[in-house]
């Protein structure tokens, strides 16, 4: 009965979706018509002019900004921000809140405090600015650089430092490796380390979204936020994701951060196009490009695209935000072995969304020297505060290590784990748990 | 700047993340690679293992020192042979592609785009037109997106072509592989039983750089069928040993028993081995007992006779390996056994293995086999 319901629905809402029509055999096609309506290309114009698209003869993309980088509103003519200037101020905490955590972990990573960690130095205006055009009932997929999305979604200090020290508070039960974090709600899917694995599975997330919404008109409207970089589209399942996607029309907008390396690889070994941006007009998604150093730039562009993705129905949006990475890939990485230290260098002194909104609320006198000096203070004692009790707090129960593998323990991981605590309690010597709650009876 | 002033932000403890073995320990100590009796700490045992003659010149290496020196010794014996994948060209994010581009070029050493299944395909591409294509896959936890290409491509090429007799016989996959105490779900897997369920890939695991040297221009030049080629990471810098400086191979098809025992036969491949290697010494102090120990090297196909032999002679088997025991290598050497050497056996074959559940993070040193999970296998086998 249910299915019958939703199918109706599913007819009833088809004509909202404005899907171009293809023809399914050549009958349709007029004779003596000047274009094509082959079944795979629906409004081509025949042409005797023999000429291949060299895409190095097009003009590449542009990328939208709206401040410069001394956080000046490079239009003049345009209505300056509409959002309030203490929301503003708490997008700029918040990738301040980043920063610091960054270099304190990165620190405490070379202590041996923390097994790994990955800072998202030069990328957090990208994070902060899309997620702050989110509402938490929206769904977010993320890779793993995207602590500001965290951030913004109301993450807490505790919240972080418990997946980092994998202690009994921690979401993903110490099971994950440090910055691989998750969210029931604001909904966002823990991180999972295998590149551009959550393209499609944005994909079908959304499609679930869409389903809901026509099947319970109550339902808020939801899209879903994909964040990945360049290096992972090149993964088969960007491809899939996308264009998945188009075909069914799906409320997600891709976020691609582009921050010009894959661990060593540049983007020029990476891929020889137009950046990602110019693959989105291939799978007939709306695309855009924009300043990833510019918070303005990206808040916009993704409530504009988090706007299109509900309109008619539903459909994707690609955002490419561009920018540098001027850390390293991670803790486990020495970039210096690829790059010159003078071309980080050169980025890190040229720009930088932290900068540039400080710039921008400097010049519209909301922010200054003393402000900057005292708020980073306090986020240093906090994250510092948080930081000594999550390195203290117990770790999980071991028997975490067999749980949650499927809904129930098997009847094989049940024997397994009654060896296991044979083994611990025969050799107690061998074995120290006293970090673990409940120590040996925690199996 | 700032992080110089960090130190005196986070005061130093003596807290780590790395739980490290109870100070109590007899059994589960820090495997101690300069003294382990599967390693040449000097170049006197090379030749007689190996099977070199006595003139032959050897340098001490590690793990990824001494893939870098099988790599640079194919890429000068044939300009057939090509080395790519993620990030291969800076030396790669273990260093075993180090100085290899600058040497031999980037038309041969190169960096891919970001996509498995792309480098799989195009190696087998590349074997099918003649070439004896090395492709990289940065951890053998992202080899997934190829498996089709691996399952059903690779695997299936030679039977597929049939008369044609097209094949990819020159067809290499390295993968770094198994946990290092901090991998967690996506760092720490060794898929080999995956890959050894697939009849047309052979799959090979080495202990130690000389053997790694060794059997990586064994599936580069000798074998004429699609290789995938394990090195368990944690090896790269830990294991050092002698390794010759020359050409070599060690076949493909053979185990090798590191050493004798009349007692109780153990089955390893990889970084067990040393834990075996430990667990056998303590147990042969504590117990009395002569324990045999096989490298299987090549896990799929694998040399089932010498295993055989062996278990014949002892009348008692334990498998180990890091991986899941669940459909595991160790099941299918224990039916081998059971349907080859029944009569002879005076216990049942024990596995040690992973147990049944993923790698988290702080979880991994219980779930892998450690010396005492495998010292209690030995004394319960022979006193069984």
């Amino acid at each position: 009965m249910l299915a019958l319901r939703s199918a109706r629905l599913l007819r009833a809402s088809q004509p909202l979706t404005k899907v171009p029509r293809r023809w399914s055999n050549s009958i349709s096609q007029r004779p003596g018509s000047d274009r094509v309506r082959f079944p795979g290309a629906i409004n081509s114009k025949f042409t005797t002019d023999m000429a291949f698209i060299n895409p190095a003869e097009m003009s590449n993309i542009p990328t939208y900004r709206v401040m410069d980088s001394d956080g000046v509103l490079v239009d003049k003519s345009r209505k300056s921000i509409d959002v309030p200037k203490e929301e503003i101020l708490s997008w700029y905490k918040n990738m301040l809140t980043v920063s610091v955590m960054d270099v304190i972990m990165f620190e405490a990573q070379r202590q041996g405090r923390l097994s790994f960690y990955m800072v998202s130095a030069g990328e957090e205006g990208i994070s902060v600015g899309s997620a702050a055009a989110l509402t938490p009932d929206d769904v977010v997929f993320a890779q793993y650089r995207e602590a500001g999305v965290f951030q913004q979604r109301g993450f807490t200090l505790k919240d972080f430092m418990s997946q980092l020290f994998a202690n009994r508070y921690d979401n993903s039960k110490g099971r994950n490796m440090p910055v691989h974090y998750g969210c029931n709600y604001p909904r966002t899917h823990t991180i999972s380390s295998p590149l551009a694995t959550q393209i499609p599975q944005a994909s079908g997330a959304a499609y679930a979204l869409k389903l809901q919404a026509l099947q319970n008109p109550n339902t808020p409207p939801r899209i879903v936020a994909c964040y990945f970089g360049e290096g992972a589209a090149s993964e088969g399942d960007f491809h899939a994701g996308l264009n998945i996607a188009a075909t069914r029309s799906c409320p997600v907008v891709f976020i691609c951060r582009n921050n010009g390396y894959a661990i060593s690889t540049p983007t020029l070994e990476q891929y020889r196009g137009d950046g990602i941006a110019s693959r989105g007009i291939g799978y007939g998604i709306d695309t855009i490009r924009v300043d990833g150093n510019d918070i303005f730039a990206v808040y916009e562009a993704m409530r504009e695209a988090r706007r299109i993705a509900l309109r008619d129905g539903g459909k994707p949006v690609l955002i490419e935000a561009m920018s540098y990475r001027v850390s390293h890939h991670s803790t486990s990485d020495d970039s210096f072995a690829y790059r010159a230290r003078v071309e980080v260098e050169d980025w890190k002194r040229r720009d930088n969304p932290i900068i540039r909104l400080r710039k921008w609320l400097e010049n519209e006198g909301h922010w200054n020297e003393d402000l900057e000096r005292d708020t980073r203070d306090q986020l240093r004692k906090a994250v510092l505060k948080e930081f000594g009790e999550a390195e203290r707090e117990k770790k999980p129960p071991l028997r975490e290590a067999f749980e949650g593998v499927y809904e129930e323990l098997t009847e094989e991981a049940e024997a397994q784990k009654k060896e296991l605590k044979r083994i611990l309690e025969t050799y107690p010597d061998e074995y120290d748990l006293h970090q673990f709650e409940d120590g040996v009876n925690g199996l | 700047m700032a992080s110089l002033r960090l130190p005196r932000l986070i005061p130093r403890t003596r807290r780590g993340y790395s739980t490290a073995a109870s100070p109590s320990s007899r059994l589960n100590l820090p495997i101690d690679y300069k003294s382990t009796p599967l390693l040449h700490h000097t170049s006197s045992t090379l030749s007689d293992t190996l099977d070199l003659p006595s003139s032959t010149t050897s340098k001490s290496l590690n793990l990824y020192q001494a893939i870098n020196s099988a790599l640079r010794t194919a890429l000068s014996t044939s300009n057939k042979v090509m080395l790519f994948g993620e990030d291969v060209a800076f030396g790669g994010v273990f260093r075993c592609s180090m100085d290899l581009q600058t040497e031999f070029g980037s038309e041969r050493v190169f960096n891919t785009p970001l996509t498995e299944q792309g480098i799989v395909g195009f190696a087998i591409g590349a074997a099918a037109q003649g070439m004896k294509p090395v492709a990289e896959i940065q951890f053998a936890d992202y080899v997934f997106p190829a498996f089709d290409q691996i399952v059903n491509e690779a695997a299936k090429f030679r039977f597929r072509e049939g008369a044609t007799g097209v094949n990819i016989g020159g067809m290499v996959v390295r993968m770094p592989c198994g946990a290092v105490g901090h991998g967690a779900l996506y760092h720490s897997q060794s898929p080999e039983a995956l890959f050894a369920h697939v009849p047309g890939v052979q799959v090979v695991m080495p202990r130690s750089p000389s053997q790694a040297k060794g059997l990586l221009l064994s599936a580069i030049f000798e074998s004429k069928n699609p290789v995938i080629f394990m090195e368990p990471k944690v090896l790269y810098r830990a294991a050092v040993e002698h390794v010759p400086s020359e050409y070599y191979t060690i076949p493909l098809n053979t185990a090798e028993v590191v050493k004798p025992g009349n007692d109780v036969t153990v089955i390893s491949y990889g970084q067990p081995m040393y834990l075996c290697s430990a667990a056998i010494a303590a147990a042969e102090k504590a117990l009395g007992a002569s324990i045999e120990l096989i490298d299987l090297r090549t896990i799929y196909p694998w040399d089932r006779q010498t295993v055989l032999d062996s278990v014949k002679k002892t009348g008692r088997a334990i498998v180990v390996h890091e991986s899941m025991i669940n459909y595991g290598v160790g099941a299918e050497v224990a039916a081998t056994i059971q349907d080859g050497a029944f009569l002879r056996l005076e216990a049942p074959v024990k596995r040690v293995a992973g147990w049944s559940t993923h790698t988290g993070l702080l979880y991994e040193k219980f779930v892998i086999p450690d010396v005492a999970r495998i010292y209690d296998a030995i004394k319960q086998t022979l006193e069984y």
